[in-house]
C-alpha cells in the first residue's frame, strides 16, 4: 500500500543554549568582545563558546505511514518525539531531508490551542476548527456532532472560563476529533480528561483509523493509551528510530532504555507477553542482562561480547541452554543464535556468562530476545522462560563489519556472511 | 476503505528545507479565508469585553485626540489647512493615519505576540496580519460615520465645497493604504522576531513617517524644498490628499505621489510576503 506519511532522512540540528542575544544591544556587545578577543558577555558563567555547537534532535529519521495505521510513538524526553510531530506538522522545518504528507493533516500538539476564556463554547469551537483548517460551513455542519460527543450540553453558551478543566478538555477534544483530515498528529492531549471519556476518544480513533483509513501518529507516555490504540509503535532515542514494528516489544525496548545504565537490562513482567503457559509453571525467571563490554550496549568491535544474565530458578535444572533472536530496528527478524553449550543450574540465584559474537551484524539498531530452555537430546526443546527482548544494542556504522563496500541494508539485509573466497582457473 | 492516492481532496504536501515556494502560498491563505473572519471578530469583541462604553471607545478615542489637534496645531500653532475646518481635517486624517499606523505597528509583532500559537499548530501565517488589517478597518469606518455627516454639514453650511462624486475611489484608497500597512507590518515582523528593541524603534519610525507625511497639514501649504520632495515620493501622501479631495474638496493629487504609493505597496507585499515566509519556518527555534 502506498505511504500516506513518507520521510525521507530527516535530520533537525538544533544550536545549544540561548540562540541569539535577545536584544540587538547584547547582539553588539556579544560581537565587541568577541572581536577583541574576549570573553562574550551573553554567556552564562561557566559556559565557554563551545556550547554554542550544533547538536541533532533528530538525526537521520526514515519513516512510511500507510493509510489505517496508528502509529505510536515512544521514547524518553529529549528523544525527539516532539521534535518529529513540529516537522510533520510544518511548525518548523527540518535541516535536512523531505517529509511528503499525502492528505490534510491535523495537529493535536495541545487540545484548545487558540480557545479564549471571554468567549463562548460555540464561538471557540468555530475558531478553533478554524484554526484546525475547518470552513465555516463544514463546522456548522459538525455543530449538533461536536456539542453531543463533548458531554457539554447547555453550556455551549456560557464562557470557557467558566468551565471546569475537564469540561474544557472533553470540547477541545470533540473539536479536532470531528475534523475529516486524513492525518492526525496527537501529543499525549488526552492526559487530562476521565477515564471514560479518553475510552471514547481512543475509539473514535481507533475506528476511524481503520474503517476510513485515516493514519493516526500519537506520542505518549501512557503505555495503556499506547497498547489500546496503536497498531505499529515506534522507539526515539538520541533523536534515531530504536525500534520499528510490533507494539509490545516496543514498549518493552522503551522501558529497558529507561534504565539510568543502559547497559543492565531487568525483566519486568512487560518483557513477557506472549508466555501465558510459563506463567503457571514457572520453572525459570531470568531477572537481569548485563553488558559487560563498558562501551555496551554500543558495539564496534568484531570481538565476542560478554552477556551475564542473572537468574532464578525454582528447581535444579539440567542442560539448559539458550538462544538469541535477532531483531533489526525495522521489526524485521534477521536470525538466531544457538547456545554452544549446556548448564546445569542449582535452585536459587545463577549466574551465567554468555559469549556472543555479533561481527556478522551490519550496522545498525537491534534487539534480541533471550530465550532459555531445557535440552532433551533430541532435537526439541522445553521452553523454561522468554525474555522480549532480551538486550537492545547499536552496531555502529563505520565499526560495523569491515567492509570494502558501503552496506545497503534495504538491498542486502542487516547481515554480512562470510566473505566469498574467489580464484581465477 | 479508501486507497491513499485518492485522499479525500488530493492534497500533497512537500516538506523540505530552504523550499523556494516564491514567497507564499497565497491560495493557502483563501482556503482559510473563514478563519482570516474569525479572528478579526475575535480580535473585536475581546477588545470590548468588560468596558462599560465598549463599541463606543472607537468613536471617542479619534474624537478626543482630534479635539487636542484642533487645539494645539489649529489655535495655538495656527497651522493653515487651507480653508478646512480644523476639526473636519483632523477627524479625517487621524481615521485614515491611524488606519495605515495599526497595521504596521500590530502587524510588526505578528510573530512575538502569536508565538504560542504559532508553536502549537500550523495555519497560514499571513491570515494573522491581515485580520489585524480588517479589524483596523472597522475601526476606521466607525470614524468615517462621524466624518461623513460632519463633512456634509460644513458643505450645507458653504464652508467646503467637497468632491463626492469621486467617493468611488475610497475602497481602492483603503485597499493601497492596507496593502502597504500589511506590507511594511510585515517585513518588519521578521525583524522584531529577532531583536525585540527593535519594536521600540517601529513606534518611533512610525512617528517620524507621520510628521513627513501631510497628516497634520496639508501639501499645499508646504514651501521647504526639501520637505516638498519627501511629499511627493511618501507613499501615504497620495491616499491622505485623496481622500481630502474627497471629503473636504481640498486635496492636491500629485501623479508621481500615486505612482509611487501603488509601486511602494506592491513592493512591500510582494518583499514582506516573501520574508514573512522564510521567517515563519523557523521562527519557533528562535523565539
Amino acid at each position: 500500500m502506498e505511504p500516506m506519511i513518507r520521510i525521507r532522512n530527516v535530520s533537525k540540528k538544533y544550536r545549544r543554549g540561548e540562540i541569539g542575544a535577545k536584544t540587538l544591544q547584547n547582539e553588539i556587545k556579544g560581537w565587541w568582545a568577541r572581536r577583541r578577543g574576549r570573553e562574550d558577555p551573553n554567556l552564562k558563567i561557566g559556559e565557554s563558546g563551545a556550547v554554542n555547537e550544533p547538536f541533532y534532535a533528530l538525526e537521520g529519521i526514515d519513516l512510511d505511514v500507510c493509510p489505517g495505521e496508528t502509529l505510536g510513538i515512544i521514547g524518553r524526553n529529549g528523544a525527539g518525539k516532539s521534535t518529529l510531530l513540529k516537522l510533520i506538522c510544518r511548525i518548523t522545518e527540518p535541516t535536512d531531508g523531505v517529509i511528503d504528507l499525502y492528505g490534510t493533516v491535523t495537529s493535536m500538539l495541545e487540545v484548545g490551542t487558540g480557545f479564549h476564556g471571554e468567549m463562548t463554547g460555540r464561538e471557540n469551537v468555530y475558531l478553533n476548527g478554524a484554526i484546525l483548517g475547518m470552513t465555516r460551513a463544514q463546522i456548522d455542519s459538525k455543530m449538533d456532532e461536536i456539542i453531543a460527543f463533548s458531554e457539554i450540553g447547555e453550556f455551549i453558551d456560557t464562557p470557557v472560563k467558566r468551565y471546569s478543566s475537564g469540561m474544557y478538555v472533553k470540547l477541545a477534544f470533540s473539536v479536532a476529533a470531528h475534523l475529516d483530515s486524513d492525518i492526525i498528529i496527537m501529543d499525549e492531549v488526552l492526559a487530562v480528561g476521565d477515564m471514560a471519556f479518553q475510552k471514547k476518544c481512543l475509539e473514535k480513533m481507533r475506528r476511524e483509523a481503520k474503517e476510513e483509513g485515516r493514519t493516526v501518529l500519537y506520542v505518549s507516555h501512557n503505555m495503556n493509551t499506547i497498547r489500546s490504540l496503536c497498531s505499529r509503535c515506534i522507539v526515539l532515542d538520541g533523536g534515531k528510530i530504536l525500534f520499528d514494528g510490533d507494539v509490545d516489544r516496543a514498549i518493552a525496548i522503551y522501558l529497558g532504555i529507561e534504565e539510568s545504565d543502559r547497559r543492565l537490562f531487568r525483566f519486568s513482567e512487560d518483557y513477557r507477553p506472549y508466555d501465558e503457559s510459563l506463567r503457571k509453571n514457572k520453572r525459570l525467571e531470568m531477572e537481569s542482562l548485563f553488558v559487560e563490554n563498558p562501551d555496551g550496549p554500543w558495539f564496534h568491535s568484531t570481538q565476542r561480547e560478554t552477556l551475564t544474565v542473572k537468574m532464578n530458578a525454582f528447581v535444579p535444572l539440567k542442560r539448559v541452554g539458550f538462544r538469541l533472536e535477532y531483531w533489526y530496528q525495522d521489526g524485521q527478524k534477521i536470525g538466531s543464535a544457538l547456545s554452544g553449550d549446556f548448564v546445569d543450574l542449582d535452585e536459587g540465584e545463577n549466574t551465567v556468562q554468555l559469549s556472543v559474537d555479533l561481527s556478522h551484524l551490519t550496522g545498525g539498531q537491534y534487539s534480541a530476545d533471550l530465550i532459555a530452555y531445557q535440552f532433551d537430546g533430541e532435537g526439541t526443546e522445553d521452553i523454561l522462560d522468554g525474555v522480549y527482548p532480551g538486550v537492545v544494542f547499536q552496531i555502529g556504522e563505520e565499526f560495523g563489519v569491515t567492509t570494502h563496500l558501503d552496506w545497503h541494508h534495504q538491498y542486502w539485509g542487516h547481515v554480512h556472511l562470510h566473505d566469498i573466497g574467489v580464484m581465477k582457473k | 476503505m479508501k486507497s491513499s492516492t485518492e485522499n479525500r481532496q488530493g492534497i500533497h504536501t512537500h516538506i523540505a528545507p530552504k523550499e523556494r515556494t516564491a514567497g507564499h502560498r497565497w491560495g493557502e491563505v483563501w482556503r482559510y479565508r473563514d478563519l482570516v473572519f474569525l479572528l478579526t471578530k475575535k480580535t473585536f469583541t475581546l477588545q470590548y469585553k468588560q468596558t462599560i462604553l465598549g463599541p463606543l471607545w472607537s468613536v471617542i478615542y479619534p474624537l478626543c485626540t482630534s479635539a487636542i489637534m484642533t487645539i494645539v496645531f489649529g489655535r495655538i500653532a495656527k497651522i493653515d489647512t487651507a480653508g478646512v475646518p480644523h476639526i473636519l481635517f483632523y477627524l479625517l486624517t487621524n481615521a485614515l493615519w491611524g488606519f495605515f499606523s495599526a497595521c504596521v505597528s500590530t502587524n510588526s509583532r505578528t510573530f512575538v505576540d502569536n508565538a504560542y500559537l504559532f508553536g502549537k499548530v500550523y495555519f497560514p501565517r499571513l491570515t494573522v496580519p491581515i485580520s489585524n488589517a480588517l479589524y483596523h478597518l472597522i475601526g476606521f469606518c466607525i470614524q468615517l460615520a462621524i466624518v461623513i455627516p460632519l463633512s456634509v454639514f460644513f458643505f450645507v453650511r458653504g464652508r467646503i465645497t467637497p468632491h463626492y462624486e469621486w467617493v468611488w475611489l475610497l475602497p481602492l484608497i483603503l485597499l493601497q493604504t492596507g496593502i502597504l500597512g500589511i506590507g511594511t507590518g510585515i517585513l518588519l515582523s521578521s525583524a522584531t522576531t529577532k531583536y525585540r528593541d527593535l519594536m521600540i524603534l517601529v513606534t518611533v519610525g512610525i512617528q517620524m513617517w507621520m510628521y513627513l507625511s501631510p497628516v497634520i497639514y496639508p501639501v499645499s501649504q508646504v514651501a521647504n524644498p526639501f520637505l516638498k520632495t519627501v511629499l511627493a515620493v511618501n507613499p501615504m501622501t497620495a491616499p491622505l490628499e485623496c481622500i481630502r479631495f474627497i471629503m473636504t474638496g481640498k486635496g492636491q493629487i500629485l501623479p508621481v505621489s500615486v505612482v509611487s504609493a501603488v509601486l511602494c505597496s506592491v513592493l512591500a507585499l510582494f518583499l514582506g510576503a516573501w520574508v514573512f515566509g522564510r521567517v515563519e519556518k523557523t521562527f519557533m527555534d528562535t523565539v
